[in-house]
């Protein structure tokens, strides 16, 4: 049982601060993948480390949620500690490195590889919320492109990549148009991670504290990675499996062990790798 | 069987004002009435200065006409040039009115092949048969095939004026304009012209020309109008 | 009714400056209008108002679209004028640099406005575009290279490709050889003739030059201090100009 500090609110945020990103969230649902401005706080974390989820999770938070925190697919890296540790002082919340036994999940670049449910909520930690940035530095700009629908630039960049590199080099951060309308960034998830986006049963929320925008996609919605015809989307692959638990579907991390190089190949996801190890055993 | 009747001028007259020379006004023509029918070739006489070449130019529409009617039958319609749109006598020109300049206006880096080909082009004919058309019309006016190739800029004033001539009559029109078509030409040449204006004239065009050689002149003509200078006001 | 565009009484003001006062034409398709005038006389501020870049201060103009219903320009919102931009109309600016993306290959500026409109296959894109870059004269295996290695006349010649691969209905330039040597301006003058004649463009364009004007132009209008002061055929303005001014424009051009 963990103490938490009375100077402050439940969660951190003050219940005001709360509605007010309730308020935005609830628009973001309405409208998939627009990004809605809102008035992002200071957080006890600098920007750039994920102080936008941060605020999600913490205008979502009730007493009753189990919390899980991941890094790159893992639950034991700094990032994710740290804020895993930050909640449950503040909000007294339950906490788990069971995907299967979450409500609530925040990540950073990347989606779990256990299907998510209806009742779990997945929260995403975004740097730079407009897919369109490196090619159009102008907000309003970028703006009125997205109010009109107007995403001809998106596949100049794509043709470019193809005929510099001969397939699209995109490989995280992959732009997607959710439900037919917008165009946004599912954040820097490998491009492998974006079919779970499709018609997910869960809730994905996306925040981008430095630059004050939050984003969503409902359950169930169709999202669809750009491509041409000819140039179709395609996940990474890899000839390997983990070396852990044997899987040769999940995203791996290529692993360097010692001083001479050696290297393995081993699930980014730590939760699923256990529990696939767990299983083996039993 | 009368011929029908293709251009009418009625009380025509033209006068230059030259606003930079303290409003020197130059009259060139006066009161002018000319009427051309299919098969005719009415060649214009008169000396230099009489404003033969004014004349066509006012009737094709290239110099505005100060006073008076010019018209046109025009797809069985009549249009007076000296009031109709633009849009009206570009149509006019592209299908009813040909003119041949004394001087070939030269654009850099077509080819002559293409500048004779390019009024063909227009009515619809794709390219590799309208340049066909137009090099039969050269090779009939002696103009060597190792020239259609290139831009006439560097060629002859005799050449030039071939050039020209074919651009001009490449597409049948009713009413044909000719300021002097065979001034740089050799006997050989005129022939040639004479005998392209006999043919048009046997398909039921009308010719107005000006024709600076006696020769010429009898050979061709079917009627003179001859024409003198005005006394400048 | 045929024609295109309908210009009526249109004016445009910088507060009590004049741009343009007081203009009305018409353009049918096929046809290329030359506005001619020297700097000051309000050229490039009709062409930017008749675009839509600029709003009028009176007057009107009316575009008739793809679909057959005319449109008043002046009361255009954003999205439609962002669509007819994309769609329907092309404008060729003066400096190529303005009109190109500079940070991408040659391919994908010619390929821009076709993704734009839709298409989604990679290698038509491409075909299609080293098709323009053929037609512009540029060689194909330069495809790939991006345009800031590319001369001022190519890089021109690059900007025409780009505006034209979507065969626009209506086409806007602005002096589109200005400042570009001779024989590298003869060069994009003959291409423009070509294209012109094989596509059937309307187009307006805006000028200084009066040869440009002859050699492109069925149709001119001569501007001086915002006002058009004589307006009809090319050939007739330049051979028996009326008004004073166009008489001392025609009479000032240096011929070789």
């Amino acid at each position: 049982m963990t103490t938490t500090h009375f100077a402050y609110n439940f969660a951190f945020l003050d219940e005001d601060t709360k509605r007010m990103l309730r308020r935005a969230l609830l628009k973001a649902v309405a409208i998939p993948g627009y990004q809605v401005p809102f008035g992002s706080r200071e957080m006890p974390l600098p920007y750039g480390w994920g102080t936008g989820g941060i605020q999600v999770t913490a205008a979502l938070l009730g007493p009753d949620d189990v919390l899980k925190v991941i890094d790159q697919g893992a639950d034991d890296t700094t990032n994710a500690v740290n804020i895993r540790r930050f909640f449950s002082r503040i909000a007294g919340v339950a906490t788990t490195e069971h995907t299967a036994d979450a409500t609530l999940i925040q990540t950073r670049h990347r989606i779990p590889e256990t299907s998510l449910r209806e009742d779990q909520i997945l929260v995403f930690q975004v740097p730079e919320p407009e897919p369109l940035r490196t090619l159009e530095p102008r907000e309003a700009e970028t703006r009125t492109l997205h109010a009109l629908a107007d995403y001809g630039l998106m596949h100049v960049k794509l043709y470019e990549d193809i005929a510099q590199y001969g397939h699209i080099a995109t490989s995280y951060d992959y732009p997607v148009l959710v439900d037919g309308r917008f165009l946004t960034s599912p954040s820097p998830i490998p491009k492998f991670d974006n079919p779970k986006l499709d018609r997910s049963p869960a809730l994905m929320l996306f925040g981008a504290g430095r630059e004050k925008r939050l984003y969503a996609i409902p359950p169930y919605t169709q999202v669809q990675s750009l491509a041409f015809e000819d140039h179709p989307f395609e996940i990474q692959h890899w000839e390997h499996q983990c070396e852990l638990c044997g899987s040769g579907e999940s995203y791996l991390d290529e692993v360097v062990v010692d001083d001479r190089g050696t290297r393995m190949f081993v699930c980014s996801d730590t939760d699923f790798c256990s529990g696939r190890r767990l299983e083996a055993q039993a | 069987m009368t011929a029908a009747l293709m251009l009418e001028l009625r009380d025509l007259s033209k006068s230059f004002e030259l606003h930079h020379q303290h409003g020197a006004r130059l009259n060139v023509l006066r009161g002018l009435d000319l009427r051309l029918h299919a098969g005719e070739c009415v060649v214009l006489s008169g000396p230099s200065g009489a404003g033969k070449s004014t004349l066509l130019r006012v009737i094709y529409a290239n110099y505005r006409p100060s006073f008076g009617v010019v018209h046109v039958r025009h797809d069985d319609r009549w249009i007076d040039l000296a009031k109709a749109t633009p849009h009206e006598v570009l149509d006019v020109r592209r299908r009813t009115l040909a003119y041949v300049s004394q001087f070939l206006r030269v654009i850099p880096r077509v080819p002559a092949l293409d500048i004779v080909a390019e009024p063909l082009l227009q009515t619809g004919v794709d390219g590799p048969q309208a340049r066909d058309r137009a090099g039969d019309l050269l090779r009939r006016l002696n103009v060597p095939e190792r020239l259609w190739a290139l831009p006439p800029s560097t060629f002859s004033g005799g050449e030039q004026q071939r050039v020209n001539i074919a651009r001009g009559l490449i597409v049948r029109r009713p009413i044909l304009l000719l300021d002097e078509p065979t001034a740089s030409l050799d006997a050989e040449n005129r022939d040639v012209v004479a005998q392209l204006l006999a043919e048009a004239r046997a398909a039921g065009s009308a010719v107005l020309g000006i024709f600076h050689d006696e020769d010429m002149r009898d050979r061709v003509a079917t009627r003179l109008f001859p024409m003198q200078a005005l006394e400048a006001a | 009714m045929s024609a295109l565009l309908q210009v009526r009484e249109l004016s445009r003001h910088y507060g009590l400056r004049v741009g343009c006062e007081d203009v009305s034409f018409e353009l049918h398709p096929g046809e290329l209008l030359c506005i001619v005038g020297e700097s000051g006389s309000g050229k490039s501020t009709l062409l930017n108002t008749v675009a839509a870049q600029l709003s009028p201060s009176s007057g009107s103009v009316r575009y008739r679209q793809r679909s057959g219903h005319w449109l008043e320009l002046g009361a255009l919102s954003e999205a439609d004028r962002r669509r007819l931009a994309r769609e329907e109309w092309g404008f060729v600016t003066q400096n190529p640099r303005d009109g190109l993306r500079l940070n991408v290959s040659a391919g994908a500026n010619v390929a821009e406005r076709l993704m734009a409109l839709g298409m989604r296959n990679y290698s038509q894109l491409r075909h299609i575009a080293r098709g323009w870059l053929e037609r512009v004269e540029i060689d194909p295996s330069r495809i790939d290279d991006a345009p800031t290695s590319f001369s001022g006349g190519m890089q021109q010649r690059l900007q025409i490709a780009r505006t034209l691969v979507t065969q626009p209905r209506l086409v806007f330039m602005d002096e589109p050889t200005a400042g570009l040597d001779v024989s590298v301006q003869a060069r994009i003058l003959d291409l423009l003739r070509r294209l012109v004649n094989e596509l059937g463009l309307a187009a307006v364009m805006v000028t200084h030059d009066l040869a440009v004007a002859r050699l492109l132009a069925a149709r001119t209008i001569v501007m001086q201090g915002g006002r058009v002061v004589e307006t009809g055929l090319t050939d007739q303005i330049l051979d028996d100009p009326q008004h004073p001014y166009t008489q001392l424009l025609v009479s000032s051009v240096l011929t070789t």
